[in-house]
C-alpha cells in the first residue's frame, strides 16, 4: 500500500473523540406514534390549541406521504414505530435558573464536548441556549439581547411569552406538508430555538445553540425558527456532537429562517454527529430541511461545515422573493468510512435582480459516497437574476465516491446561470512537497484538505473557525501509516 | 556527511540507480550532470525517501544515522532539504502558513520550541530579502500562480529559513532567464558555509558559472562514470555526453 492509500485508511480509521453516554434519568415516552403520541408532546408543552391542531394537521398529512428515495443514499428501512417521541431530562421543580442549579452531570458532559458553558458565555460574547435531549436547559446572555428586544429562547418558551409571533412565522417558509421529514417534524418536534430581531437592530453577539442526542432510540426532532425584522442583522451559530451508539438515531430538523426588507442573517453550522464506526455501524441519520426566504434586499447566509452523520441529507435553501434580495450557500462535507452524504442546495430566485452564489466542497474517504445535489431556479419575473455555483469535490483513496447533480430551471431570458464543477485526489506530488519540508503526513494531509476548503471556511465567524479547522483536523486523525 | 554506497534503487520495477555511490563531507558542493534519463532525479528522490523509489541494494547514511528507516519528514527535520525542479501548488494554503509549520517541525524535533509569529515574521522578512522575494508573493498560497522563476527563488526562500546540513538543488536553473539565475545563484551562494553542503543537479554547465562546486560528477546508466573538478564541466560543455558514456566506468 502506499504512503498515500495508508494515510486515507487511517484516517478512515480514526475513533470518534466525542463517543460517551451522560447517564442522566429522562422522561421517556414508549416507541410509537400515533396521534395520542401528538397530543402527548404537545400537552407536556404546555401548548395552545392552535398549535396542537397545527401539529394533528402535519401528522395527518405525514401518513399520506412517502419517503422519499430519490436521494443516492442507502440504508434499511426506518421503523417509524419504534422510535420514542419524547424524552426530557428531569430537573427539579421548575427547571434551573442559573448554571449553579444545572445537572452537574450535564454541565460535564459539555465539558468532554469543549463546550464550558460559562465560560464559553464570559470569554467568548456568545448566549448559549444548550439544547440536551429536548428540553433547553441553560440559556445565557438573554438579559442583555432582552434590552434590544431580542427575543432569543427555546421553542416552548417562546410558545408561551410570543404566540402571535410564532403562529405568525412557523411554517410560513417550510409548510407542514413540505416533504416526508418536514412533516413528521412538524408533528413531533420536541424542542429548539426560537430568535427574533426587531426592525432596525443589529445583534450584538453571535447567537448559538448546541444540539445533542442523547437516550437511547429517541429521535430527535428539533424546530429552529429564526426571524430577522426590516434592516436587522442576526449571525446565528449552530454546532452540534453525539454520544457513540450502536443503533441508528433518527434527527428530522427544521430550520426557517425569515429576513424581512433589508435584513441579513448569517447561519452557521458545524456537524459533527456520531458517523457509525468503520464497518458503518450505528451513526445518526441526519434528514434536515433547512430553508430561508429573503424579502426585498435581505440577504440570508448559509455556511455549514459537516463531518459527521451516518447518513446526511440536507439542502440548504433560500427562496429569494423580494427584489434584490442575495442567496448564499459555502459548504464542507466531509465523510469517511461508510457514511453518506446526499447535501446541497437550492437557490429559488424571484425577484428583480436576486443574487446567489453557491460554494460547496466534498471531501469523500473510506468508502463514502457523496453527492452535491443543487437546484439553481429563476422564475420568470426574476429579471436580471445571476447565480454563480462553484462545486469541488476532493477524493482521498481510491474506494470512495463524489456526484454531483446540478439542476438549473431558468425561466427568464435576462438571468446568468454559471456552474463550475471539479474533481481531484490529493496528489502525491502534494503530499511529498509537505513531507519533504518537514511536515508528517497526518499534518500534510490536514493542510492540505484545510487548503482546499479555505473560500468556505472564511465565512464562518472567527471562533467557529477555529472549531471547524479543529474538527476537520479530529476527523483527519490518525492519517499516518 | 552523506554516504552513499553501491545504490541500486528501482522505480516500478525498473532498475534506475545501478551501483552509485557518493560521498559528501561537510561544506562541500558536489554538482551532478548527465543527460536526461540518467538517474538525477532518482538519485534526489532516493535520498529524501520519496514513496515509490525502492532501495534494492546498498545504503545510505546522513551524519552516521540510517536513512533508510527514516520517512521523509524526519530525513527533512534531520537537515535534508530538496529544492524541487517543479515546485508544487497547494492551493489555499498559506506560504507562510505553511514554512512556519515546516520550520516548527524541525525546531520541535531538535527539542527546541516553536516560533511565535512575530519571531517568524522577523526571520522571513530577512530571508526573503536574500532571495529578493516580493512579500506579496510571501503571502500567497504556497506556489499558486506563481512564475517558474518565482518557484525557484521561492524554494531557496524556503532553504535559507529551514537552514538544511544538505541541500539537494535539482535542476535549480531551469526555466530561469539571466537575471533570476544571477539573483538565485546570488541567494544560494550566501548560503554556503562549512557546515553546510549541497548538491546541485543540472543539465548545463551554465548554473557553474554562477555557483562553483568543488567536485563534478557525471552520471550515466544509474553510475557516477566520471568525477573530477570544475574544469570537468568545460570539457562536457565542449564534448557533450556521449564521449563518456562510451568509455568503461570510472
Amino acid at each position: 500500500m502506499s504512503d498515500e492509500n495508508r494515510a486515507l485508511q487511517e484516517l478512515a480509521d480514526s475513533d470518534y473523540k466525542y463517543g460517551f453516554v451522560s447517564d442522566i434519568e429522562a422522561d421517556t415516552l414508549p416507541p410509537g406514534l400515533n396521534e395520542e403520541t401528538v397530543a402527548f408532546i404537545s400537552a407536556k408543552k404546555e401548548e395552545p390549541a392552535w398549535l396542537l391542531d397545527w401539529r394533528m394537521k402535519a401528522y395527518r398529512h405525514w401518513l399520506k406521504m412517502e419517503e422519499p428515495t430519490w436521494a443516492h443514499v442507502g440504508y434499511p428501512p426506518i421503523d417509524y414505530q419504534g422510535v420514542s417521541y419524547y424524552s426530557a431530562p428531569k430537573s427539579p421543580e421548575d427547571g434551573p435558573k442559573s448554571l449553579d442549579e444545572v445537572d452537574p452531570e450535564l454541565l460535564a458532559t459539555y465539558e468532554k464536548l469543549g463546550i464550558p458553558l460559562h465560560e464559553r458565555a464570559a470569554l467568548a460574547g456568545i448566549a448559549v441556549d444548550a439544547v440536551f435531549d429536548s428540553v433547553s436547559v441553560a440559556t445565557t446572555f438573554k438579559d442583555e439581547l432582552s434590552k434590544k428586544g431580542i427575543i432569543f429562547g427555546s421553542f416552548s418558551d417562546s410558545v408561551k411569552e410570543h404566540p402571535d409571533l410564532i403562529r405568525k412565522y412557523l411554517g410560513s417558509v417550510v409548510p407542514q406538508g413540505d416533504n416526508f421529514f418536514a412533516a413528521l417534524n412538524s408533528a413531533v418536534f420536541s424542542d429548539g430555538s426560537f430568535c427574533y430581531i426587531p426592525k432596525g437592530v443589529r445583534c450584538p453577539m453571535e447567537l448559538s445553540t448546541y444540539f445533542r442526542i442523547n437516550a437511547a432510540t429517541v429521535g430527535q426532532f428539533e424546530r429552529t425558527l429564526l426571524v430577522a425584522d426590516e434592516d436587522a442583522y442576526v449571525s446565528y451559530l449552530e454546532g452540534c456532537t453525539a454520544p457513540m451508539r450502536d443503533e441508528n438515531q433518527l434527527h428530522a430538523a427544521v430550520v426557517e429562517l425569515v429576513a424581512l426588507d433589508g435584513a441579513q442573517i448569517k447561519y452557521s453550522t458545524v456537524q459533527n454527529w456520531y458517523p457509525g464506526n468503520k464497518d458503518g455501524v450505528g451513526g445518526i441519520y441526519n434528514f434536515v430541511t433547512k430553508r430561508g426566504k429573503c424579502m426585498n434586499r435581505a440577504k440570508i447566509s448559509w455556511t455549514q461545515v459537516e463531518t459527521g452523520s451516518a447518513i446526511t441529507w440536507k439542502y440548504p435553501s433560500c427562496i429569494l422573493q423580494g427584489d434584490d434580495s442575495v442567496g448564499e450557500f459555502y459548504s464542507v462535507a466531509m465523510t469517511a468510512n461508510h457514511q453518506q452524504a446526499d447535501t446541497g442546495s437550492k437557490m429559488i430566485h424571484i425577484g428583480k435582480n436576486t443574487k446567489s452564489h453557491i460554494i460547496s466542497k466534498g471531501i469523500s474517504s473510506g468508502k463514502s459516497e457523496q453527492a452535491y445535489r443543487g437546484l439553481v431556479k429563476i422564475q420568470r419575473g426574476a429579471t436580471g437574476a445571476r447565480n454563480y455555483s462553484q462545486c469541488d469535490s476532493l477524493l482521498l483513496g481510491d474506494q470512495c465516491g463524489a456526484h454531483t447533480f446540478p439542476y438549473i430551471e431558468v425561466k427568464n431570458p435576462s438571468s446568468v446561470v454559471e456552474h463550475e464543477a471539479s474533481t481531484s485526489k490529493i496528489s502525491e506530488d502534494q503530499l511529498f512537497y509537505c513531507q519533504q519540508r518537514g511536515l508528517s503526513q497526518e499534518d500534510s494531509v490536514s493542510m492540505i484538505v484545510n487548503g482546499f476548503c479555505k473560500e468556505v471556511l472564511k465565512e464562518l465567524p472567527m471562533e467557529f473557525a477555529v472549531e471547524a479547522q479543529a474538527l476537520l483536523g479530529v476527523s483527519l486523525e490518525g492519517a499516518v501509516g | 556527511m552523506l554516504e552513499i554506497k553501491d545504490v541500486h534503487a528501482t522505480v516500478g520495477g525498473s532498475e534506475i540507480l545501478n551501483g552509485l555511490s557518493l560521498t559528501v563531507n561537510p561544506g562541500e558542493v558536489h554538482a551532478i550532470m548527465g543527460p536526461n534519463g540518467s538517474g538525477k532525479s532518482t538519485l534526489s528522490n532516493v535520498i529524501t525517501g520519496r514513496d515509490g523509489y525502492e532501495v534494492t541494494q546498498g545504503s545510505l547514511s546522513f551524519e552516521g544515522k540510517n536513512l533508510l528507516e527514516m520517512p521523509p519528514e524526519i530525513r527533512a527535520r534531520e537537515g535534508i532539504f530538496l529544492s524541487f525542479q517543479y515546485p508544487v501548488e497547494i492551493p489555499g494554503v498559506n506560504n507562510t502558513y505553511f514554512l512556519k509549520a515546516a520550520l516548527n517541525a524541525k525546531r520541535e524535533h531538535h527539542g527546541l520550541e516553536a516560533l511565535d509569529a512575530i519571531d517568524f515574521l522577523d526571520l522571513a522578512k530577512e530571508k526573503r530579502e536574500l532571495v529578493e522575494l516580493d512579500e506579496k508573493l510571501a503571502n500567497r498560497n504556497v506556489n499558486e500562480g506563481f512564475s517558474g522563476g518565482e518557484k525557484k527563488r521561492n524554494e531557496i526562500f524556503q532553504m535559507a529559513v529551514l537552514e538544511p546540513k544538505l541541500a539537494i538543488l535539482d535542476e535549480v536553473d531551469s526555466g530561469l532567464d539571466i537575471d533570476a539565475l544571477r539573483v538565485i545563484a546570488k541567494g544560494i551562494n550566501s548560503l554556503r558555509s562549512p557546515e553546510r553542503s549541497m548538491i546541485l543537479i543540472t543539465h548545463y554547465q551554465r548554473l557553474l558559472d554562477y555557483i562553483q562546486p568543488d567536485f563534478i560528477h557525471v552520471l550515466s546508466e544509474g553510475r557516477i562514470v566520471r568525477s573530477g573538478g570544475k574544469e570537468l564541466a568545460l570539457e562536457l560543455e565542449e564534448k557533450g555526453y556521449s564521449w563518456l558514456e562510451k568509455e568503461p566506468a570510472a
